[in-house]
């Protein structure tokens, strides 16, 4: 088994909510004591409906929001406790990929700035940064001309190739993608996901890719971590979880995806209501509400996430 | 459709140089500026017009001078031959650039001459204020929305206070105050009749206007993904202000130049129509209107002319800020190129 690179523990986030709209102090808990490990060379999915507290994880992994509580281990520094200023040297070992590609690139920079960017905050002289943007603008899959133009010259599948470039400038171990591919066009997804692929082989990377598109996370994930409320619900190798979910929510959310294609011979699962909302997480076990296997226990007893041969899950009646 | 196979065909523009082809193509800043260069180039040249052309001193009261109207030697001060009979009527229009060509006011002085130096006065005056306002605003913008918390408390509660205020009510209490003792802070010391104390009063009144909405901006662009992945990679604060904020900052602060330096002209000229802007001998538009009305009904010119550049200079200012808006906003640019 591969060295594990960067774990995580007891990993919490509360948002308080106050000001005009809240009428007392509300709290969102977008993410409650999660416990992950990360491998060395590993694409780790993290895969769950919408408010999940996906994207909350992803960055708080990166250090772009402070936890509430717990830790995040990694090269023997806990990234939750680091000062800001040693942070800051510490970031060129992790980076971030974001969601909308439009957004992620000043629009007043040109492309050659953006990418050299973080050469230049780190301190890396003029001419060897030059010759580094150009490099990765090839590698990504850009032509040498990019290099002078402006973001709003580009397609969303080329910012996105220049956001990944500006990522991988400092050259980290470990990528944080949030939805990397969900604002481009379907035929542009597959390109992209094709360039993660090969830069991870070439440059021996960690990529902890999020998405609410299973058939992407299939695409690229060696294990998957399914989230609900702000809790990993389960966690297996990608196709353990695909040919037997053992959680019945991960149950649920692989019967309702149509792309899994015809092999699939598995009922659909209706989930019923609303995802309940992080600020009154229903009693006991989350999900209940929605379960169609919800006993007494479920409305009492949360249960833990627990190791079941190779995978974990956190549920009172698991398939196995 | 034009444009982008321009830029695609020649090279790749910044933003920035889009909009300033845009400005050069579009009639009202061409219009706009023409008016403003004339204005300021004759205001420029006042002690010119003064020494060489007309050749008289816009500053003393000449109440026995004389001038040549149609080969006549006439006094400039006649005495008044309406009403009672008291008191002078200065003489109207001449019409002749070599002297009195607005005619004179109560004491006797070139009123075009005093035009001239009002008008470098006036501008001097509405041009600095609308500069500290914006350069301040800015300042105190940028900080409150990057920094948040405490700091954004106390500058947005600053800012409330002066906003607060009518803007006239606040410069005229500011000014009755300061301009009769002049203003002393520490190692600063301004005299009353400085024009430092109207430049400042002025600036500091629009202040609010200009910084609530970079506030407001930058608040919103903090939050944005770029600034975050600056964040990301490591970059210090004053990094990711300089080099990601500002940048996204500085078209709205070029949209708000024109229109503050307006304001802040129209604000001087009210301080001193009310004699507590710039004070006598010196003259600005604002003074001169209020030497004219006294003279109102005999001679309308000396109100009128200087109330006429008022106009033109505010309306030229507001026209370019309309311009530069448009040139700024992609939106409405696509629409003023076809
Ligand atoms: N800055 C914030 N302040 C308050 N609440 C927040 C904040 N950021 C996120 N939340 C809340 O935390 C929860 C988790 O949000 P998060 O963005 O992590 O979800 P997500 O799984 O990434 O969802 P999506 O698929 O829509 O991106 C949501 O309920 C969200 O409303
Ligand atoms: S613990 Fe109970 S409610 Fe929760 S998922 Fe398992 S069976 Fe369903
Ligand atoms: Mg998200």
């Amino acid at each position: 088994m591969s060295d594990v690179i960067l774990s995580i523990r007891g990993l919490a986030k509360n948002y308080e909510l106050s000001g005009a709209l809240a009428r007392r102090k509300e709290v969102v808990h977008a993410v409650e004591n999660v416990n992950l490990e990360i491998r060395e060379g590993e694409t780790l999915g993290i895969v769950g409906e919408s408010g999940c507290g996906k994207s909350t994880l992803g960055r708080m992994i990166v250090r772009l929001e402070q936890p509430t509580a717990g830790e995040i281990l990694f090269e023997g520094h806990d990234l939750a406790k680091e000062p800001k200023k040693k942070l800051r040297a510490l970031r060129k070992r992790f980076q971030m990929i974001f969601q909308d590609p439009y957004a992620a690139l000043n629009p007043r920079r040109q492309i050659g700035q953006i990418v050299e960017e973080p050469l230049r905050v780190h301190g890396v002289g003029k001419e060897e940064r030059r010759a580094i943007a150009k490099d990765l603008l090839k590698r990504v899959g850009l032509d040498e001309g990019a290099y002078e133009k402006y973001p709003h010259e580009f397609s969303g599948g080329q910012r996105q190739r220049v956001v990944i470039a500006r990522a991988l400038a400092l050259n980290p171990r470990l990528v944080v993608a949030d939805e990397p591919v969900s604002a481009l066009d379907v035929s542009i997804q597959a390109q992209v996901l094709n360039l993660f692929k090969d830069l991870q082989k070439e440059l021996n990377l960690t990529y902890v890719f999020i998405a609410h598109d299973l058939g992407v996370v299939r695409h690229v994930s060696d294990r998957i971590a399914v989230m609900y409320l702000g809790k990993v619900v389960e966690l297996a190798e990608a196709d353990v979880l695909y040919e037997s979910p053992a959680h019945p929510y991960s149950q649920a959310l692989l019967s309702a995806n149509p792309r899994m294609g015809a092999d699939d011979k598995r009922e659909r699962i209706i989930l019923k209501g609303d995802i309940p909302n992080p600020i009154n997480r229903p009693s006991g076990c989350a999900f209940n509400p929605r379960c169609p296997k919800a006993a007494d226990i479920c409305r009492t007893e949360s249960p833990e996430l627990m190791t079941i041969g190779t995978r974990q899950v956190a549920c009172h009646f698991p398939t196995l | 459709m034009s444009l982008k196979e321009n830029s695609e065909a020649i090279f790749s523009e910044s933003p920035g140089k889009i909009a300033l082809r845009t400005l050069r193509k579009d009639k009202r800043s061409v219009i706009s500026l023409s008016i403003l260069g004339f204005i300021i180039a004759i205001s420029l040249l006042a002690p010119v017009y003064a020494h060489f052309i007309a050749h008289t001193n816009p500053f003393n009261s000449s109440l026995d001078a004389t001038t040549h109207v149609g080969g006549k030697v006439v006094p400039v001060l006649e005495a008044s031959t309406t009403g009672l009979g008291l008191g002078v009527t200065p003489i109207g229009p001449t019409w002749n650039p070599t002297g009195y060509f607005l005619g004179a006011d109560g004491q006797g002085r070139d009123v075009m001459a005093r035009l001239l130096y009002g008008g470098r006065n006036t501008l001097l005056i509405g041009a600095s204020a609308g500069i500290i306002c914006i350069v301040l605003a800015l300042l105190i913008g940028v900080i409150a929305g990057y920094r948040k918390g405490w700091i954004d408390s106390i500058l947005s509660r600053l800012l409330d206070v002066i906003w607060a205020f009518p803007v006239y009510l606040l410069a005229i209490s500011l000014s009755v105050v300061l301009l009769t003792s002049g203003l002393k802070l520490g190692f600063i010391h301004v005299g009353p009749g400085s024009f430092a104390l109207p430049i400042l009063i002025i600036g500091i009144v629009y202040i609010p206007y200009v910084a609530r909405p970079i506030r407001a901006q930058v608040l919103s662009l903090r939050e944005r993904e770029f600034v975050r992945a600056a964040v990301g990679i490591g970059a210090k604060d004053s990094t990711i202000i300089f080099r990601e904020i500002l940048p996204n900052i500085i078209p709205s602060v070029l949209v708000f130049v024109p229109i503050i330096i307006a304001l802040c002209m129209l604000t001087e000229s009210a301080l001193s129509f009310l004699s507590i802007g710039v004070q006598p001998p010196q003259a600005s538009w604002g003074t001169i209107i209020n030497d004219g009305l006294a003279l109102l009904y005999t001679r309308p010119w000396v109100g009128i002319a200087p109330g006429l550049f008022i106009v033109l200079t505010a309306a030229s200012l507001n026209l370019y800020g309309d311009a530069v808006r448009d040139a700024l906003d992609p939106k409405t640019r696509s629409r003023g190129d076809a």
